[in-house]
């Protein structure tokens, strides 16, 4: 039986820094505190009394991972603020793009930073060049996967981390379609490294059940990040603009970001993939449906492990929805549309890689911001990952220090949590009755 | 009787993340892509929180550090890898120039500073105004942009490598 307290100073293998304080007392958690470490950077502060068009390049700074979800959610409330509507190329150079973010951040968080427990090695720098080392085909499976994925996000959109060609309207350049044979090659011939993937987070056989609340979007006609209503597993849809109603936030004293509860039950819940396999896997690319028919049939599931075998499918289907995309678009030269107003409030709710990403840009008739608001996935998901480890630690306790350690780890890591989301911006009072 | 060579040598290299979006950290897993396999023989990665659980300070030849530094805690730290390491290699803008981490500074002058910004400052330990790397230690090189600029910061690798007596 584990006697004494239980700290971890900083969780490894997960985007920024977190902690975890477990206090025993009797035999029992007297207390658990999950932080989150980074300082903020306040950047919705930031913005405030600057032109609104500058805002979704900034804002791409909050996240380097997810930065092309920061820049679409801004653009998408900056936009809806001045009564812009894109076309319908930019939504699906866009959604393209989105696709290769996923590709690429997926991949990121399953084989950098899972991937080693499953193998039961500290790190990808352990496996070895030797062929018949069991992580040396998967190591090279994520180089070609996440490679394939930043490619496309150079051609689309100019770079995977703060893509310089989306602008409010559009885009400052379109992307040559001369290469795009060459990427539905290359996607096509990923797709069998991607289901060994797949293979390999089903049959890790981790399992850690609690909550069974989760909130996503959800598109009207496909499995969509960018566009849609906010579902959650109790039977709510609400549209973007009611998204922060839903929510009551918490002040977390010893964290530098606020956590949330669903304001209709007080209680906590799960964003992310697992969240978006759960409740939108009828909407998946029919050949991604097809080929792994085998490994959907286990959701919807409460396995907070599950969320890595969500991200793997949700590989596959961006994979096939790029080269649906690819093979199907025309490009054709257009400018980017001009604002028909200037002062209005925009919401823009997307799915980041990690769960639902909010911002509301507000304007003044001249185009400044006068009020900024986003809210991310991981300060969401903060409450539940604690009560996560509650229950886990209060179950565990008999275990050796070394093992909860190894556990705690992993079940933050499945979340997939990112600490630079989670402290770069600064919630606005609200105003609720 | 053969003989046995000794170890080669490695340049041990710390990878280090203060305030910012770590989106130069995400590039470097980008390169990694290309770059890991040739590199394992040539450097070991003896402290990279974002990559393995098991990370040491001591003795390395050269710490690669993103962020700004937005704490007297932090700026101690940095203090400390300073002590350890030969060189120190600052990347991305929030190192080189302390933006776009550092928008806070102006804070004051532009009323900014509200009651719910002020009870962060009073909660935690938040230095009046966010550094950028050379503010606190002496930098060996920089490699700008944001996110830091993937050309030069591979040059950089290589002019330690090279410094160190790792590669011709």
């Amino acid at each position: 039986m584990h006697s004494g307290d239980i700290t971890i100073d900083q969780i490894t293998k997960i985007e920024g820094p977190a902690g975890l304080k477990v206090t025993v007392r009797d035999g029992q958690v007297s207390d658990l505190k999950f932080f989150i470490q980074d300082y903020r950077r306040f950047y919705t502060k930031a913005v405030q009394g600057k032109p609104a068009a500058a805002a979704p390049q900034f804002l791409s700074r909050i996240c380097g991972t997810c930065s092309v979800s920061h820049l679409f959610a801004s653009l998408e409330a900056v936009e809806k603020a001045m009564g812009i509507t894109l076309s319908e190329q930019s939504r699906v150079l866009r959604r393209l793009a989105y696709d290769a973010l996923m590709i690429r951040d997926h991949a990121l968080h399953l084989y950098f930073f899972v991937m080693p427990d499953v193998l039961g090695i500290d790190s990808i720098l352990d496996i070895t060049e030797n062929p018949e080392d069991p992580g040396h085909q998967l190591l090279h499976d994520s180089f070609d996967i996440k490679r394939l994925g930043s490619d496309i996000s150079n051609a689309i959109i100019g770079a995977a981390i703060h893509a310089p060609l989306p602008t409010v309207g559009g885009f400052l350049k379109l992307p040559d379609p001369k290469q795009f044979p060459a990427f539905i090659e290359r996607l096509e011939a990923i797709r069998s490294q991607v289901i060994r993937g797949i293979q390999l987070f089903y049959e890790w056989k981790q399992e850690f059940k609690r909550n069974s609340d989760y909130m996503c979007l959800r598109g009207v006609d496909r499995f969509d990040f960018i566009n849609g209503h906010i579902i959650t597993s109790d039977g709510l849809c609400v549209p973007e603009t009611n998204f922060h109603e839903m929510l009551e936030n918490v002040v977390i004293p010893y964290s530098h970001a606020e956590g949330y509860k669903l304001s209709s039950v007080h209680d906590d819940y799960l964003v992310g993939s697992l969240a978006r396999i759960n409740l939108n896997r009828d909407q998946l690319h029919p050949r991604t449906v097809k080929d792994i028919s085998q490994y959907l049939k286990f959701f919807p599931s409460d396995n907070i492990y599950d969320n890595n075998l969500a991200q793997a499918i949700e590989i596959l289907h961006c994979v096939d929805d790029a080269i649906d995309i690819l093979k199907s678009i025309r490009i054709v030269n257009e400018k980017p549309v001009v604002a028909t107003r200037k002062a209005g409030v925009g919401v823009g709710v997307v799915e980041a890689p990690r769960g639902i990403l909010y911002h509301m840009a507000k304007t003044d008739e001249n185009g400044i911001l006068i009020d900024y608001d986003v809210i991310v996935p991981t300060a969401q998901n903060q409450i539940n990952i604690e009560n996560d480890l509650k229950k886990f630690f209060n179950e565990n306790l008999y275990k050796e220090e070394k093992e909860l350690k190894l556990a705690a780890e992993q079940i933050i890591r499945a979340y997939d949590p990112c600490m630079s989301c989670a402290t770069n911006f600064l919630k606005i009072e609200w105003d609720k009755k | 009787m053969t003989e046995v060579s000794p170890p080669k040598k490695k340049l041990v290299i710390g990878l280090f993340s203060f305030t910012c979006c770590e989106g130069c950290s995400i590039l470097l897993t980008e390169i990694l892509n290309d770059y890991l396999e040739a590199w394992l023989p040539l450097v070991e990665f003896r402290h990279a929180k974002a990559l393995k659980t098991n990370n040491r300070l001591e003795g390395l030849d050269l710490a690669i550090i993103e962020g700004a530094i937005s704490s007297v805690s932090k700026e101690e730290e940095l203090k400390e890898i300073r002590a350890n390491s030969k060189y120190v290699l600052a990347i991305g803008s929030c190192a080189v120039t302390g933006l776009p981490s550092a928008s806070r500074n102006t804070f004051e002058q532009e009323g900014k500073i509200d009651d719910r910004i002020r009870d962060y400052f009073n909660r935690f330990d938040y230095a009046p105004q966010v550094k950028k790397l050379e503010d606190v230690i002496k930098v060996d090189d920089k490699v700008p942009g944001c996110p830091m600029n993937k050309d030069l910061f591979l040059a950089g690798v290589n002019k330690y490598l090279k410094i160190c007596g790792i590669v011709e």
